[in-house]
């Protein structure tokens, strides 16, 4: 079966200014997304996720390389019948109401009025818009922007949405709901590639995750396999035990800051942390919580990077 | 086909609702002002004046929309993004810029029969009868600021609003000093000045072709085999200015 996307040593190279300052946004990519799969697409800001949706969804053209969406050439404009698509922080006609635009969208599949009023129904109960769809876009707020994005990039019932940042801006009630929805088309039989900077979004819903910096592409694999996060350190909360008594924990703990009736110290070395439980029974301390400050994507991406440089 | 219909009917919405109908307001009131102040004049002056500078205010009038809004609407599209998820459906951009500019026309059209109808009205008021003069000049106006839109959509494909305004407002002056140009370069006597006057006399639109407010109002004799002419010159420059705007719109990454 043919993948949903393929790219082979796609390539793309920005000029900037007068002199055509070169700026490489995208170095060799080949990626294979197969069918009815979630495949989040992580990076730090700036690292090439927008540039290679862009090229996927024909907004801008490779400098080298190419592209297929289910085993169309990127070059075809057909190829986009069969997609959806979310821009980052989209932005929509100010003037239309959100029914007209959803309207719009659709007469550019060629659909007629029926067909699309049956599709728009539903849209609008699946991103919970019914009620606002008479208000203009220019009124509505960056969630309702983000839930109409959602459903102008569904109205063609397309085998693959690729989502740019679907939910940057978003509290997380919106967050949940866009995962929600990640997760509904995929029991639908889709596949949804989105990009994204946050770990946790991505931990919750993908099959598969592909790490790009700096516009390489570093690994593609399950996110469990590909990246543990260690335990960077421990916070604990100490309560009922003077500030000299405290000072026994000093070979153990890394800080010790006095706080509103209690202690927080902290850990670098988790190996210590049996030491200071028993510690505490002995000196009968009453623990208030123990919190792990495990390493975010950043701290991955950082230590990537510093490989990436050596 | 669907598609450049419903970017063109989507256009003349945003139009309109962005109230630029609104302006023929400014042309109702100024054109009322002027035939008021004319009553003093005698009765088959102020008429022609009437039509005169009726007629040279809705040429004028057209040429301001058609350039505000042929170099803002292509050029929002991409600023705000809004073309982002356009694109990404099944929709060739040629498809986009056609659907944009029949959709400029469309204002355009509306526009220009609005202010027709108040001049018709003003000079009914005045003469009692319906003149058959002015809807041939209108008309080429008409064809004029066609010129004129398609033209600031070219710019916009690659340029910002005040350059792509500055650039087709020259465009628009010149255009009307063509004539003048060729005879300059003609009298000169150098033959690289003549090249030069030449080029430009081909490349820019001619476009006193389309001024016919003159004969219109003295109702002096027009050939329909000139009307003729004007326009398929106009519709073959239009063909031109969109295949050029295509090929540099094609070419564009929308960063």
């Amino acid at each position: 079966m043919v993948p949903a996307i393929e790219t082979r040593h796609l390539t793309k190279v920005f000029y900037s200014g007068f002199l055509r300052k070169e700026k490489k946004a995208l170095t060799d990519l080949s990626l294979i997304v197969e069918r009815g799969t979630i495949f989040g697409f992580l990076g730090p800001n700036g690292a090439g996720k927008t540039t290679t949706l862009k090229l996927l969804t024909g907004l801008i053209q490779a400098t080298s390389g190419e592209a297929f969406i289910f085993g169309k050439s990127i070059q075809d404009v057909s190829a986009r019948s069969k997609l959806g698509f979310l821009p980052e922080r989209p932005y929509f006609y100010e003037y239309l109401t959100g029914l007209e635009f959803l309207h719009f969208c659709g007469e550019l599949f060629g659909m007629d009025l029926e067909a699309r009023s049956k599709k728009i129904e539903t849209l609008l109960h699946l991103v919970h818009l019914k009620g606002s769809e008479q208000i203009p876009l220019g009124r509505y707020s960056k969630g309702m922007l983000q839930r109409v994005g959602l459903a102008q990039a569904l109205i063609n019932d397309p085998e693959l949405v690729i989502l740019d940042e679907p939910m940057s801006g978003l509290d997380p009630i919106g967050r949940k709901e866009v995962r929600d929805i990640i997760l509904r088309l995929k029991e639908e039989g889709k596949t949804v590639f989105f990009s994204t900077h946050v770990l946790s979004d991505a931990e919750m819903v993908c099959d598969q995750v592909g790490i790009i910096i700096n516009g390489r592409l570093r690994s593609v694999g399950s996110l469990g396999t590909l990246m543990v996060p260690k335990v960077k350190s421990i916070e604990v909360t100490l309560k009922g035990i003077s500030q000299e008594k405290i000072q026994a924990l000093k070979p153990i703990v890394d800080s010790i800051r006095p706080g509103d009736h209690s202690f927080l110290v902290t850990l670098m070395d988790e190996g210590h942390l049996p030491k200071l439980i028993a510690w505490t029974q002995k000196e009968l301390v009453q623990i208030v919580s123990i919190i792990p400050r495990k390493e975010s994507l950043e701290d991955l991406f950082l230590e990537e990077i510093k490989e990436a440089q050596l | 086909m669907k598609a450049i219909r419903a970017i063109a009917i989507n256009t003349f919405k945003e139009a309109v609702r962005n109230k630029i109908l609104y302006s023929l307001i400014f042309f109702a009131f100024v054109m009322m002002l002027v035939s008021l102040v004319l009553d003093q004049a005698t009765v088959g002056q102020r008429n022609k004046i009437i039509k005169d500078l009726g007629l040279g205010s809705i040429n004028l009038f057209g040429v301001i929309i058609a350039i505000v809004v042929g170099i803002n609407l292509v050029y929002k599209e991409i600023e705000k993004r809004t073309i982002y998820p356009l694109l990404a459906k099944p929709v060739k951009r040629s498809q986009f810029l056609v659907g944009k500019y029949l959709g400029i026309l469309l204002t355009l059209a509306v526009e220009t029969l609005l202010m027709s109808l108040f001049l018709f009205l003003l000079v009914w008021f005045y003469e009692g009868t319906f003149d058959p003069y002015l809807p041939i000049a209108l008309f080429t106006i008409y064809v004029e600021i066609s010129v004129i839109s398609a033209v600031a959509i070219f710019f916009s494909t690659f340029s910002t609003p005040f350059l792509s305004g500055m650039f087709t407002f020259s465009i628009y002056v010149i255009g009307h000093l063509t004539e003048y140009l060729k005879k300059f370069g003609a009298d000169s006597g150098s033959a690289f000045l003549e090249g030069i006057t030449r080029f430009f006399y081909y490349v820019l639109p001619n476009l006193e072709r389309f001024n016919m407010k003159e004969a219109a109002v003295y109702h002096l004799p027009i050939e329909s085999g000139k009307i003729l002419l004007s326009v398929t010159y106009g519709l073959l420059y239009i063909a031109t200015v969109m295949l050029l705007s295509v090929l540099c719109f094609e070419r564009r990454d929308f960063k």
